[in-house]
């Protein structure tokens, strides 16, 4: 019956709290995600080894990388670096970008949504033709060139897919945004001489909250996902900072023979976007009140 | 509707010139210098002049883009730098086998989608809707390369079901087709179990049970079609989403299509290519999503085009 009469109202941050935490599958994804930020976080306390050292007993006689194992618990890779050091390490390349360049993506397509949505007109008209334009690009093609353009650093990545990833943040707050400008508190606001930027940031933007908190949650998974296909391409973050994209990229040409190399750094990638995923759409389920219900 | 139809054929027509103009001023701005790659290192400052001037890389951005533009809306998208071949026939050779892969997306996707998804819907809250959700939300989570590198160190190499790599045959699309069809097979899936689940509570399904239908006919014969429609629309759409995919895929595989063309073309700052790619794939994509908008009126008579 609670729940019947929490429905009504907009979500309230303490029984969305709750109701989350009801949510096994969540909790299983915020576990992960913590897990692997307190393994990039205390990486250099953690790992065994360090991330750039080629050790001599890393390989195996005929030069070959070690399998997984006692000292070398997953294995080192083709130049007898531990894999396990390079993979907490490659975790802080993962979580630095996703949360960087997908939070520079939510304040660009905030900025343009909002922009475009509250004002409409001539400016609204032009952004949001800009923003199909973007559409209609080839997204890993546009980060590509853009990353060629410039010459390949951890920021750098995570401008490029900054860049190519505000456009669906844009177009939702615009809709949400358009709705909103429509609805009668915010023309009783105006009539009562309220200014624009209060508007804005006191009734506009504290509405957009809860989306954008699904969005950028969602988001993160993508950009964790577009930064290992970069620098798997090998275009993304350079060897050798550790990616867990770059290790597959400096594997692969083994990885018949050395599997571990390529599909340890994959299940990894797998699994911090799959966290970011059922975070993000247990949070939909919750914040978003058109979605309840739909169990 | 035909007013609607040019009107988005206009709205196109400038997306393409917008995409072309960000593009080839991307790859004005680009440090890496073509014909470096075209003259080779020993080559004297005289002959890169030279051949700069041949190309006309020496003119100012403007009139470079006008050139080109010039000679594309005459059908020409310029030669290779490398190559010597027109880049129009060049990608007019690989479209084929990514067309094709493509297709063979599209089929693995409907297939896993709608298939987890029906079955999904009909157990609705049971352990194997569960299950089949999480495994939706990992097809979501995969990077392609990694699945790409997985269904082949099993499939072809443990297992020697299929090539490892090549192009040709039927069992040379099963694994890069799939590939490309994860992603949207665990996207499909919960569209299509959500649709189903729409439908399933509708009136009239519950009009055909209290006929005292069988379960199976009302299933196949009411539910399925009515839930299937919605999602047919979204086909336009992956379009977009495999134009990305495609570069991976193909790289992985070494399938010979437009994406692995592309590819190639931007580690050896070939523009011209990289820019026949570029509008080729935002041709595609741009198409694909009117597709999906005129088709959705068909599906849905409530929904009118604006």
């Amino acid at each position: 019956m609670t729940d019947a009469t929490l429905a009504e109202g907009p979500a309230r941050p303490q029984s969305a709290l709750r109701r989350l935490m009801r949510r096994k599958l969540a909790l299983l994804g915020f576990a992960i995600i913590a897990i692997v930020t307190l393994g990039a976080i205390f990486a250099p306390w953690i790992a065994p080894f360090e991330p750039q050292e080629q050790m001599f007993d890393g390989l195996t006689l005929e030069g070959s990388p070690m399998p997984p194992g006692e000292k070398f618990w997953l294995g080192t890779d083709l130049l007898g670096r531990d894999l396990f050091s390079r993979i907490l390490y490659g975790a802080r390349t993962s979580l630095i970008i996703g949360v960087v360049a997908n939070g520079l993506a939510l304040i660009i397509g905030t900025l343009i949504g909002v922009t475009a949505g509250y004002f409409r007109g001539w400016i609204g008209a032009v952004l949001m033709r800009f923003t199909d334009l973007m559409m209609a690009f080839p997204a890993l093609l546009l980060a590509i060139c853009l990353a060629a353009i410039f010459t390949p650093s951890l920021w750098i990545v995570a401008m490029v897919i900054a860049l190519v990833n505000w456009v669906q943040t844009a177009r939702v707050v615009f809709t949400e945004t358009s709705a909103l400008a429509e609805r009668e508190f915010v023309a009783a606001e105006r009539t009562l001489g309220a200014g624009t930027l209060r508007i804005l940031f006191r009734h506009i933007l504290p509405h957009l909250v809860p989306m954008i908190i699904v969005w950028g949650t969602l988001g993160i998974s993508t950009t964790v996902l577009l930064e290992a296909t970069l620098s798997y391409l090998g275009v993304g973050v350079q060897p050798p900072t550790p990616s867990w994209g770059n290790i597959i990229f400096e594997n692969q040409t083994y990885f018949q023979a050395a599997p571990w190399l390529v599909f340890i750094p994959g299940a990894a990638i797998l699994l911090l976007a799959l966290s970011f995923n059922l975070v993000g759409d247990a949070l939909r389920d919750v914040l978003d009140p058109t979605q309840r219900g739909r169990e | 509707m035909l007013a609607y139809l040019i009107r988005r054929l206009i709205q196109a027509a400038l997306i393409l010139l917008g995409v072309s103009f960000i593009t080839f001023f991307l790859l004005f701005v680009l440090p890496a210098d073509p014909v470096r790659q075209i003259a080779g290192r020993s080559a004297t400052p005289e002959t890169v002049a030279n051949i700069r001037h041949q190309l006309g890389l020496d003119q100012p951005f403007i009139v470079q883009y006008w050139h080109y533009l010039t000679g594309l809306v005459q059908g020409d998208m310029g030669r290779s730098y490398l190559q010597k071949t027109e880049v129009a026939t060049l990608i007019a050779a690989r479209l084929p086998a990514t067309l094709l892969l493509m297709l063979g997306a599209i089929v693995a996707e409907l297939i896993m989608g709608l298939t987890l998804g029906i079955v999904a819907a009909i157990r609705r809250g049971g352990a194997l809707d569960q299950s089949l959700m999480i495994t939706s939300f990992v097809a979501v989570s995969a990077p392609q390369f990694v699945v790409g590198l997985l269904l082949l160190y099993v499939f072809a190499v443990k297992l020697s079901w299929f090539p490892i790599g090549g192009y040709g045959s039927f069992s040379n699309l099963v694994l890069p087709a799939l590939t490309l069809g994860i992603m949207g097979s665990g996207w499909y899936s919960r569209m299509m179990r959500s649709s189903m689940i729409d439908v399933l509570r509708s009136d009239y399904i519950r009009t055909a049970r209290a006929k005292g239908l069988r379960r199976f006919r009302v299933l196949a014969l009411h539910a399925m079609p009515n839930a299937i429609l919605p999602i047919i629309a979204m086909i336009g759409i992956d379009i977009g989403i495999f134009m990305s995919g495609i570069v991976v895929v193909e790289s992985v595989f070494g399938w010979p299509g437009i994406g692995q063309l592309a590819w190639q073309a931007i580690q050896r700052v070939d523009i011209p290519i990289i820019m026949g790619v570029t509008l080729v794939s935002a041709c595609a994509i741009v198409l694909g999503n009117l597709l999906a908008d005129l088709i959705t009126p068909f599906i849905d008579p409530r929904i009118k085009l604006r």
